[in-house]
């Protein structure tokens, strides 16, 4: 049997660490409703597992998604994810040729250089020894890495990090160490018995010639299973819990759980997985044009977790969706922030009774402007030339008695109150007779698309302008002007229509390829989500947008929603922000 | 009517939580935007001067006949935050119940 009592903090530890684990996530999954437990317990024997593990391996160990914030970033996550996997499954495999069993105590592997005496080799012995150097080495240069972020963050890519507690800085403190002291209990027992191979050997063999290693060696070993069972009792209660939690996350999205309109037990477990890695700071542009540090996703989490008032952090939000789109855990971030959202008014389907019901004429196309639409009529008058010029007959739903779509009232926390607006909608949508509805504002585009259930197809003008062009219903001609294009929030990240605003834009105008394409759009400042910065401030947002955009020289600052041309178009005197739909119009 | 009289409570609540709304010159482009203003008789700019005349309860009747679409946002030439100036008369009420 190979023991020693130095093992106990170690076992200890992680023998706490599962029970409170198991207890957690039972409580949480317990509380689920019972159709979410059933979409688990169908998801679990289906593909959705599979992807569930592929997702875990890429993003828990691989962290692939923050490689694309910064590959410096990305490789010292990795070294501590994917390094740290490697070292317990090489371990564990090492170990089990050696004593032939799987069956060894879970410490055996971790502590296997001790127990293990260098002069007995086994099958690939040395083999196994040079890969777990390499993979300790690996983890060793991460954390160099992941302290010079705590030094200069600007050196890994990142303006701002996060502001941890002291708690956390703690535990970051007892994981920083748990690799040195492996590295260091591992360097000096090979220096007394040898084993080991290019760094636990070299590093022995010169510890030798001045430490007196006899001594040394079995208080490192103590040091390294203390620090490793420190770490796993602090865990749930650090911002670590992110660990496992993240895992638990990742499997219960792919097999189909989706976070709600209230902030459940679904929500908490989003809130564990946030690892507080700071990348939605440097996205937000609350931050980078506000010098706002304390409303991003990471302390808004934070501060539920540690029951610290919140209040207006839940305002102070555009839902941009910047910081979702770079989140790396793939938490929905604007989901949560609007499940805190209280909807503080008493409006019934009494309230709006006063709205009329309307009856568009039947057609296959219906239009809809939206209230934004409205404040833009030049967008209006574009599309009205555009659908003339395809031959297009077409319904315009709100073109005299419309009303909102409902997303307003809904970013507000009111969901009974679009409710009502949403079902009055809907009636005059359905009685258009129309099999496709064409909205220019992306605010009642997404809401439309997801809320509403309308049994039609729904498309963005942009969209919809595209199609033509395509099917040659439209044929502009290519204008020798130049362009950018600003995806409108609720368009790109909010409804993942990229692609083809662009290519329609491209059909029209010779579009500048920017580094704010695709999920990369700047927020305009005008979001009606924010409901705590002032206009001045909005102005600040918008005049960054635009000092960004204008940095490309285009003749043209294009747009396909008419809140962000009008947000825009107050601070941009000399490029013209014009929406996608009167650029085609000019063209055709 | 005696101004004097009226609780005021309502209004510096207002001015507290939606300081922009002291801005307001009352032009009234908020009133000629506005799209449930297009369909009743909803007027922000009469709503914000009941609340501060202390004129609640009358307030209270139109408050909730917005649809925080946001269009009087947009064109206001004070950047009174109108949809937080709506928010906060929602709030001062759900506290008061």
């Amino acid at each position: 049997m190979y023991y020693d009592n130095f093992v106990l903090p170690f076992t200890i530890g992680i023998n706490i660490l599962i029970i409170y684990l198991i207890v957690r996530y039972t409580r949480w999954i317990r509380s689920f409703p019972k159709q979410d437990r059933k979409r688990i317990v169908k998801g679990m024997f289906s593909a959705k597992t599979l992807r569930a593990i592929k997702e875990v391996f890429l993003e828990c160990l691989v962290h692939r998604k923050v490689y694309r914030t910064s590959p410096f970033l990305g490789y010292m996550h990795m070294c501590f994810g994917l390094g740290w996997f490697l070292l317990i499954v090489v371990g564990k495999i090492e170990s089990t040729v050696y004593h032939t069993t799987a069956f060894n105590p879970p410490y055996f592997a971790i502590f296997f250089r001790f127990f293990h005496p260098a002069n007995e080799t086994f099958p690939y012995s040395n083999v196994f020894a040079f890969i777990m150097d390499l993979i300790l080495l690996l983890i060793l240069s991460g954390l160099l890495l992941a302290f010079t972020k705590r030094l200069y963050s600007k050196a890994l890519g990142m303006k701002k990090t996060t502001n941890h507690r002291p708690f956390d800085l703690l535990i970051l403190t007892v994981l920083w160490l748990i690799f040195p002291l492996r590295f260091l209990a591992e360097s000096f027992t090979s220096g007394i018995r040898g084993g080991g191979s290019f760094l636990t050997h070299t590093a022995g063999d010169f510890f030798s010639q001045f430490l007196p290693l006899e001594s040394l060696s079995y208080p490192a070993w103590w040091a390294y299973s203390s620090a490793l069972g420190l770490f796993f009792i602090l865990l749930p209660f650090s911002r670590y819990m992110h660990i496992p939690t993240e895992m638990v996350y990742i499997f219960l999205k792919n097999w189909g759980i989706k976070q709600g309109t209230a902030f459940n037990a679904f929500s908490e477990i989003q809130m564990y997985s946030c690892s507080r890695c700071g990348i939605c700071i440097d996205r937000c542009q609350l931050n980078t044009s506000l010098g706002m540090q304390d409303t991003q996703p990471v302390y808004f989490l934070k501060k539920i977790r540690h029951h610290k008032e919140y209040a207006v952090q839940t305002e102070n939000c555009l839902m941009c969706g910047r910081c979702e789109a770079a989140c790396p855990v793939d938490l929905k971030l604007n989901a949560l922030r609007l499940s805190k959202r209280e909807d503080l008014t008493r409006i019934t389907k009494y309230t709006y009774s006063y709205i009329p019901m309307v009856t568009p004429e039947r057609r296959k196309v219906a239009y809809f402007a939206g209230c934004m639409g409205h404040l833009t009529p030049s967008v209006i008058r574009a599309m009205q030339h555009l659908f003339k010029q395809a031959q297009v007959e077409y319904t315009f739903i709100d073109e005299k008695e419309g009303i909102c779509c409902g997303r307003p009232l809904m970013l507000s926390g009111n969901r009974s109150g679009a409710s009502v607006l949403m079902e009055k909608n809907k009636a005059a949508i359905e009685a258009s007779g129309a099999d496709l509805l064409v909205t220019s504002c992306p605010i009642c585009y997404k809401t439309f698309k997801e809320d509403y259930g309308l049994n039609i197809e729904v498309m963005h003008h942009s969209e919809y302008l595209n199609r033509l062009i395509e099917s040659g219903q439209l044929q502009p001609h290519q204008a020798d002007y130049t362009t950018v294009f600003h995806n409108p929030c609720e368009l790109g990240r909010g409804s993942h229509v990229c692609g083809t605003p662009e290519a329609a834009l491209k059909a029209v105008s010779h579009k500048i390829a920017t580094r704010y394409d695709g999920l990369n759009s700047l927020c305009c400042g005008g979001s009606l989500a924010n409901t705590h910065i002032t206009s001045t401030q909005r102005t600040k947002i918008a005049m960054d947008a635009v000092a960004a955009y204008a940095a490309y020289h285009p003749d043209y600052i294009v747009t396909a929603c008419p809140l962000c041309k009008k947000t825009l178009s107050k601070k941009s005197t000399e490029i013209p922000i014009k929406d996608i739909a009167e650029i085609v119009a000019e063209n055709c | 009517m005696n101004y004097d009289k009226n609780d005021k409570a309502f209004a510096a609540y207002l001015a507290q939580k939606a300081p922009s709304s002291k801005l307001c010159i009352g032009c009234g482009g908020c009133t000629a935007t506005c799209t449930a203003g297009n369909l009743t008789e909803f007027n922000i700019r009469k709503l914000q001067m009941l609340v501060k005349r202390g004129e609640n309860e009358e307030a209270c009747k139109s408050l909730y006949k917005c649809m925080l679409c946001g269009k009087c946002l947009l064109v206001c030439p004070r950047g009174v935050d109108t949809r937080k100036m709506i928010l906060a008369m929602s709030e001062y009420i759900h506290r008061q119940s």
